[in-house]
């Protein structure tokens, strides 16, 4: 195996609705965006993850138009968009707190884009209806915003946006003002939503299995620059930086030297074809098995003594000291007390090679491989 | 919860205020306006409705009020017209010298009224400001005698005066309106000016309409600028209230013409204060 590999930015069966070129932003002195290189493919559901502060909701609105570049370019299809002010760009916008207009009803609210447009009323009408009937909010047509709760705000919100048929539809955190049960629900129907009308999305949140269910493809923003673009699957079972692997899921920073083929951290060792030299490595808790009857070949055994455990319903976390400060975190579904030594096992294939991430982080990241529970 | 004691020190100063200052001298008052004056000017403390007939009889008095309210009206209009730029302006585009022209516009109420009054005369007079700069460029040959001692002269006082009062609430409620809602407009389509009237102008109404209630109400009732700057023909209702109260001794009359006044003012306000509820969605 060799340098892992950012996959492109770009699927290459669909063509690319959307290309962020060199994007970069600074408030002041302060740069919040560097170089970001992304593209959108037509019909896509992209999710810009990351925590608050990387840039996230930044680079949303340079794509909407509420913020201009500091340098690069923003291009639908072929044509730039970044010289367009917002109310040319055939985008719209969910915004985080809705943004309904207080003084109009839910119906005008949803029309609004159309009669701006000067469509005829008749057209108008009929859309709006639509619309609504698409978020099931036919009943509160009338309704102003204020008399409505949070999620139905929401799928007014989502209605005004996609009744004025944009190519690009952005989402800005819009789903968390609500309760999780609500939340959960919403992702669903967002999905399906997308899925249906065969817009693009560009989904901006900071939770991460908000963005491993509804997306496509995720680029994790990190302190405003892309820290990998890929799928949830292969975000997740390749992270390319410790970082990542770190901010998706849980997982077992190892850190070890590589010396003809084979990775040593601490006591453990394994083949890899990763380059000579320190390496890092990431090792889901998941991939950690209790080594039983079906110990695969060419399986990493070991032997380690139980620390803890904690119970997270369908799973159990339990950490284990294999050699001194060498601690890892093992998940297993088998549910009984786990006390004293156990024989745990991993298939070299699981040991992810990610890159360093650089400071500040690094600081964090090396502890974190001790207590693995921890989160960034 | 609390005291009985605790519970009256804190509730009867403010009660006996507002009836020693407020409760009884409107009560006299209103007891005046029912009462007449002798020929030898001595109030008779007997029931009548004189008074109200009176004002509604003689034309002066009605006349005058009318003026009084197209005068109010006029600098309502202008207030309006100058505070809503001014607030608008400062709320959305002045970004960092929002503080001081804020300053600049309340500073003026610093200033004694009279002293501002003053100074208006000053400028508008047959030897001001105004007419010696108009004849010095020879854009006139001879003072212009209207600028002073005429409505106009009381409207423009007026409108300088009270301008500050429509700022005030039209710039707070501009302050209020969430920011997200002008780029939500933007977003859909809306043009900087297609979203000023759908969106910025419906949600500053309330503020107009407490902006031109105080301009309305304060220059209604205002006595010094026609003093000092109406001449006989920009002489205004409290004018006629004030000479009943003095030299022409007629208080029944004038207490009747105030009730009249506050009247008035009540049903303007409790209009406006509807209005505004209508126009207000939080």
């Amino acid at each position: 195996m060799s340098e892992p590999a950012i996959p492109d930015a770009t699927p290459a069966s669909a063509p690319a609705l959307l290309t962020i070129r060199n994007v970069a932003k600074s408030f002041g002195k302060t740069p919040v965006l560097r170089d970001i290189s992304l593209q959108v493919a037509e019909g896509e559901f992209l999710t810009i993850l990351g925590e608050s502060g990387s840039g996230k909701t930044t680079l949303l609105r340079i794509i909407a138009g509420f913020e201009s570049a500091s340098s690069g370019a923003i291009l639908m299809g072929s044509a730039r968009l970044d010289n367009l002010p917002p109310y040319r760009r055939r985008v719209n916008t969910v915004f985080q707190h809705y943004a309904l207009f207080p003084h109009l009803t839910v119906a005008e609210n949803v029309g609004y884009g159309l009669k701006i447009a000067r469509l005829p009323k008749p057209e108008v009408a009929t859309r709006v209806e639509l619309a609504l009937e698409m978020v099931k909010m036919t009943p509160y047509a009338g309704s102003k915003p204020s008399k409505i709760s949070g999620g139905q705000q929401q799928r007014i919100a989502l209605a005004r946006a996609l009744v004025n048929r944009p190519r690009l539809l952005l989402l800005d955190e819009p789903l968390s003002a609500l309760d999780a049960n609500l939340r959960r629900q919403m992702q669903v129907e967002l999905k399906s939503l997308q899925r249906e009308v065969g817009i693009s999305f560009v989904f901006v949140t900071h939770d991460q299995e908000e963005a491993m269910v509804m997306s496509d493809r995720i680029a994790l923003l990190r302190m405003g620059e892309l820290e990998q673009v890929a799928s949830p699957r292969e975000i997740y079972n390749r992270p390319a930086t410790a970082y990542t692997a770190q901010f998706i899921g849980h997982t077992n920073l190892l850190s070890g030297e590589v010396k003809d083929g084979v990775a040593r951290c601490q006591s453990l060792s394994w083949r890899t074809g990763w380059r000579e030299g320190p390496g890092l490595f990431s090792l889901r808790p998941e991939n950690i098995r209790l080594a039983g009857t079906d110990g695969g070949a060419g399986a990493v055994r070991f032997r380690g003594r139980i620390l803890r455990q904690a119970f997270h319903g369908a799973t159990e976390l339990i950490q284990v000291e294999c050699s001194e400060g060498l601690v890892l975190s093992v998940r297993t579904t088998r549910r009984e007390d786990w006390n004293g030594d156990v024989d745990l096992e991993f298939s070299p294939a699981d040991a992810v090679p990610v890159r360093p991430s650089e400071a500040p982080q690094s600081q964090a990241l090396q502890s974190q491989a001790l207590h693995p529970e921890g989160r960034p | 919860m609390f005291s009985r004691a605790y519970r009256a020190a804190i509730t009867v100063p403010p009660l006996l205020w507002v009836a020693v200052f407020l409760v009884v001298p409107y009560a006299l008052l209103f007891c005046y306006s029912f009462w007449s004056v002798s020929p030898s000017q001595a109030i008779v403390h007997s029931w009548t409705l004189d008074n109200y007939r009176r004002l509604f009889e003689v034309n002066v008095y009605l006349q005058t009020l009318f003026r009084s309210m197209w005068i109010a009206a006029r600098v309502t209009i202008f207030s309006l017209l100058l505070g809503y730029p001014l607030a608008y302006y400062l709320s959305f585009y002045a970004g960092k010298r929002k503080e001081l022209l804020y300053q600049l516009v309340i500073i003026p109420l610093w200033v004694s009224y009279l002293v501002r009054a003053y100074a208006w005369k000053t400028i508008l007079g047959s030897d001001g400001v105004l007419n010696t700069l108009l004849q010095y460029v020879h854009l006139t040959k001879h003072p212009l005698e209207f600028l002073l001692y005429s409505p106009f002269a009381v409207v423009l006082t007026l409108t300088h005066i009270y301008t500050p009062f429509a700022f005030l609430p039209i710039y707070s409620s501009l302050e209020h309106i969430p920011r997200n809602l002008v780029e939500a407009s933007h977003d859909l389509g809306a043009s900087p000016f297609q979203t000023f009237w759908r969106v910025i102008i419906p949600l500053s109404i309330p503020g107009v309409l407490a902006g031109a209630t105080f301009a309305f109400v304060l220059s209604l009732g205002d006595f010094l600028a026609p003093l000092l700057l109406g001449g006989p023909s920009g002489i205004m209702i409290s004018n006629i209230v004030v000479s009943l109260f003095g030299a022409a001794y007629n208080w029944p009359l004038g207490a009747a013409i105030s009730f009249c006044m506050l009247a008035l003012v009540l049903a303007l306000l409790s209009l406006s204060e509807n209005l505004e509820k209508k126009w207000s969605f939080r």
